[in-house]
């Protein structure tokens, strides 16, 4: 039997108006998606907007200028030692910090050296070592201005304070230059002196350990995974703690470290090695992961033309394999290290938030890491820090974005389509 | 005269080098008498002189320094000079360290004036132990190298011998992980039973009062609930809130419609918002986003609003793990067979009803699991909850009020100085193992729900 039904009227307005709809709701599910797309990219404008706004200034610093005369004030020392080890010991003993104390109220009036750095005087120190000629004359030094007036002379202040960096600006006696202590310092409760070299160089020493740990043990491993391992519940349980340990939070890394390697162990507190080593352990999944990608790509017909020539199974993967796989776990290593250098939750347990105010000097000397500085600048008092904080982000930002722009550069370059 | 481990290493490796050119020059030389092919070529020979140098020697090198100093420490005591040392506890072990600083040239001269006279013994035990091993160590690298050296002969198998071993390497690398696996579950176990102990595991799982640096008159308290629901709170509510519509809909968008070359442009620039390190976005949202968020509440007339706020942490935290769940989305998405896409559009649909009643029902398991992946990630994150959420614990669902998570916890219990076993150091680590536990068991059902349904399609 057939059965009539009426033709749709396509062109009724009941039909039009519904596909109008239709067409309605497909405009506006697309408008969403792309509001999304917008939001994320709004919201990482703004975080990148934010950092550099606030850390520009950071690596700028005020500086007075105050004339000393070392003829009315003679520093009395023996010019002879200004070149032994111990020469900053030296001046500081002969009273240099007195002297530029009192050259800064001379020339800038009643209270005028606690408009300047209370390290102020250790610029002079180390322009007197360089040229100690500056003895026998009246020089004028450019000496950071303290914190407060560093920010009023930013900022505009009002007061007090305000009037009397407006005066000092009148007198043309501050000047804006790149704040160079902060490249080459350590940690300081000063933030006119403080600085990310000691950090950085913690940094570098940290990721060095853990590249030469996590490298070579997650490459071999995922060799052996991908080429060799026999399917068994052995290799069953190998791979599923890989994968678990990709994913277990970074601060339970923090927490083994510290009851294996510091507590059982004893090895040197809040040292790179320790720090290197905890965030060995973090990575060496993620590269596992990645390499295991990058040897599964490798074809198998490169493996059968190489054991059909007479490679045992040990030179085909080590002569062949590996060199070609080669791209793509450098790739994937780049990344898993820039993320542990971003690292900081598994380092806060091991030790590396003390406060460090020296450059650290080997793989076992405390150190702090450059995610930490930021983490302890954070949460200073002073409001010099604030700047401070974003410039030392935006350092961590430029170090690690060129990591991954290098990864991506790598894997574009070397990445073979088989 | 001091036990270098470094240079020592250094040592051997040298001598490893030798005995690699000699291996294999002799190698060349037997087989070129002899009028015989080698099996193996000359480098596996020299391989093969080079392990038994090396391995054997560094070996000893690692165990003794691991024995020495005790063995040192001992023959210092059984002197004379040391009978007037404090029987036990921390002096005597300051004496000792004091020592033995100054016998190796570490410091210049005693801090303490009792360490004074061990300085000597101390140098005379370190040089004759440093000795003893330098010479052990090097007689087991001779030995080693010398009978690898007599065994080559033109049909000697160096190259299996050698593959053996790098297949050992590869084998104890991959064993690592393993190691690391046990390492976190024993350590973890280890102490959470010692604070187990001294808490019963029922106050810490069910307990609502979290005060564990309350005053000496009350006992402190370990009540797990309102730092559980702190973590709920932030990581699995509105961080998701956050992450999951926006990593939805930008997942859509990039592989429905953008052109292919936005989503070329795009997605990177997206991925970057996952590159960032937490510190960064913990100080932003402590910075930015939650006084801008305080002022929004006080202007509404919400009451504790503070400065540090759930919303904070949990709004940035979101915005971290767009691009994760994202690519989940994305993956699960593409995973769909082309054909029940196309089916749907031939059919008549609009795109946006093809996504909707065809794609995302059909990839919902893979995006479930991704979601909960993206949960997993969100309630282990740390410097955002730590540097943004505050440490009171409250068990409140305003979101602008300050709550506290386990892993802001885990960091103030342990980055106070406290010494290693008071109950307080060891909540940390029951803290760890419950997170650990929570994290493993998302991780597991949902790589388990990606897998099952990735076969579905297959």
């Amino acid at each position: 039997m057939n059965r009539q039904t009426a033709p749709t009227d396509w062109k009724g307005s009941v039909m039009q108006s519904r596909i109008a709809k239709r067409y309605a709701a497909e405009r506006r599910f697309k408008l969403f998606g792309l509001g999304a797309v917008l939001l994320s990219g709004a919201f990482l404008a703004f975080l990148l907007f934010v950092m550099v706004g606030n850390g520009a200034r950071g690596f700028m610093y005020t500086h007075v200028a105050v004339p000393v005369d070392f003829k009315a004030m003679p520093l009395t020392i023996d010019t002879a030692r200004l070149g032994d080890a111990d020469a900053d010991q030296v001046i500081a003993n002969a009273g240099l910090a007195d002297i530029v104390a009192f050259a800064a109220d001379e020339a800038l009036g009643a209270d005028g050296s606690k408009l300047i750095s209370e390290n102020a005087w250790k610029e002079v120190r180390s322009a007197i070592k360089d040229d100690p000629e500056l003895l026998n004359g009246k020089t004028v030094f450019e000496l950071p201005a303290a914190s407060e007036v560093d920010i009023a002379a930013k900022e505009g202040a009002k007061g007090v304070l305000g009037a009397k960096v407006d005066a000092l600006e009148k007198d043309g006696k501050l000047s804006t230059g790149i704040h160079w202590p902060f490249f080459r310092n350590a940690d300081a409760t000063d933030p006119a002196v403080a600085g990310i070299w000691g950090a950085l160089k913690g940094s570098v020493l940290t990721i060095f350990i853990a590249f030469l740990i996590a490298f070579p043990t997650g490459v071999l491993a995922a060799l052996y995974l991908e080429e060799y391992a026999p399917k068994n519940r052995w290799t069953d349980l190998i791979e599923v703690s890989i994968n678990n340990l990709a994913a277990v939070p970074s601060i339970i890394f923090g927490l083994l470290a510290l009851a294996v390697f510091i507590n059982w162990f004893g090895l040197c507190q809040a040292s790179p090695l320790v720090g290197g080593l905890t965030l060995a352990l973090m990575t060496m999944p993620v590269i596992v992961i990645a390499s295991r990608n990058a040897i599964k790509s490798v074809p198998p017909s490169i493996r059968d033309a190489a054991l059909g020539v007479g490679a045992s199974p040990v030179q085909v993967v080590f002569h062949h394999v590996l060199p070609l796989a080669l791209p793509g776990i450098l790739t994937g290593t780049i990344i898993g290290m820039a993320r542990a250098l971003g690292e900081t939750a598994p380092l806060l347990l091991v030790g590396m938030r003390a406060f460090i105010g020296d450059v650290p000097g080997g793989i076992c000397s405390p150190s702090t890491v450059l995610p930490m500085q930021i983490f302890l600048w954070s949460d200073e008092v002073d409001r010099g820090f604030v700047e401070k904080t974003s410039a030392a982000i935006i350092v961590l930002l430029i170090v690690l974005l060129s990591m991954n722009a290098f990864a991506i550069y790598l894997r574009n370059k070397f990445e073979k389509r088989w | 005269m001091t036990f270098n481990a470094a240079a020592l290493l250094l040592l051997i490796a040298g001598l490893a080098l030798i005995g690699w050119l000699a291996g294999r020059a002799r190698s060349n030389l037997l087989a070129g008498r002899a009028g015989k092919k080698l099996h193996s070529r000359p480098q596996y020979h020299g391989w093969y002189v080079a392990l038994w140098l090396f391995a054997p020697a560094a070996l000893f090198l690692a165990v003794w320094s691991a024995v020495s100093p005790g063995l040192i420490t001992n023959q210092v005591i059984a002197t004379e000079a040391a009978q007037s040392l404090p029987e036990f506890g921390f002096e005597r072990g300051a004496i000792l360290s004091d020592a033995r600083a100054v016998a190796q040239g570490k410091q210049a001269a005693v801090r303490l004036p009792a360490a004074a006279p061990l300085v000597k013994p101390y140098a005379d035990a370190s040089h004759k132990y440093a000795w003893i091993g330098i010479a052990a160590m090097l007689a087991l690298a001779l030995a080693g190298g010398l009978y690898a050296f007599t065994r080559i002969k033109p049909d000697f198998r160096a190259r299996t011998r050698v593959e053996k071993i790098v297949m050992l390497f590869l084998l104890l690398a991959s064993l690592v992980a393993i190691l690391t696996t046990f390492g976190i579950v024993l350590s973890l176990l280890f102490e959470s039973i010692r604070f187990f102990r001294l808490v019963s595991p029922a106050e810490l799982l069910f307990g609502t009062e979290w005060a564990p640096t309350s005053g000496a008159p009350q006992p402190d308290t370990f009540g797990g609930i309102p730092l559980f629901w702190g973590t709920i709170l932030i990581g699995a509510i509105i961080a998701m809130i956050v992450a999951i519509p926006i990593g939805m809909m930008t997942a859509v968008y990039l592989t429905q419609y953008a052109a292919p070359v936005v989503r070329k442009w795009v997605k990177p620039i997206l991925e970057i918002l996952a590159g960032v390190p937490t510190v960064v976005y913990g100080y932003f949202a402590a910075l930015t986003v939650a006084p801008a968020l305080r002022e929004f509440a006080v202007m509404l007339g919400i009451p504790n609003a503070s400065t540090e706020s759930a919303l904070a942490a949990g709004i940035v935290m979101g915005v971290m793990i767009i691009p994760f769940v994202s690519s989940m989305a994305d993956d699960s998405i593409n995973a769909v067979p082309q054909a029940m896409r196309d089916g749907s559009l031939a059919l008549g649909a609009t795109p946006n009803e093809t996504i909707r009643q065809v794609l995302i029902p059909a990839a919902l398991p893979g995006v479930m699991g991704g979601i909960l992946l993206a949960v997993s990630r969100a309630i282990g994150e740390t410097m955002i909850v730590v540097m943004a959420a505050g440490l009171s614990a409250n068990m409140t669902a305003n979101p602008f009020a300050s709550v506290t998570t386990v892993t802001a916890q885990i960091v103030k219990l342990l980055t106070g100085d406290q010494e290693f076993d008071s109950a307080k150091t060891l909540a940390a680590f029951a803290l760890g193992l419950v997170l650990f536990i929570v994290t493993l068991l998302l991780n597991i059902v949902a790589l388990r729900i990606v897998k099952k349904y990735r076969e579905a399609y297959e």
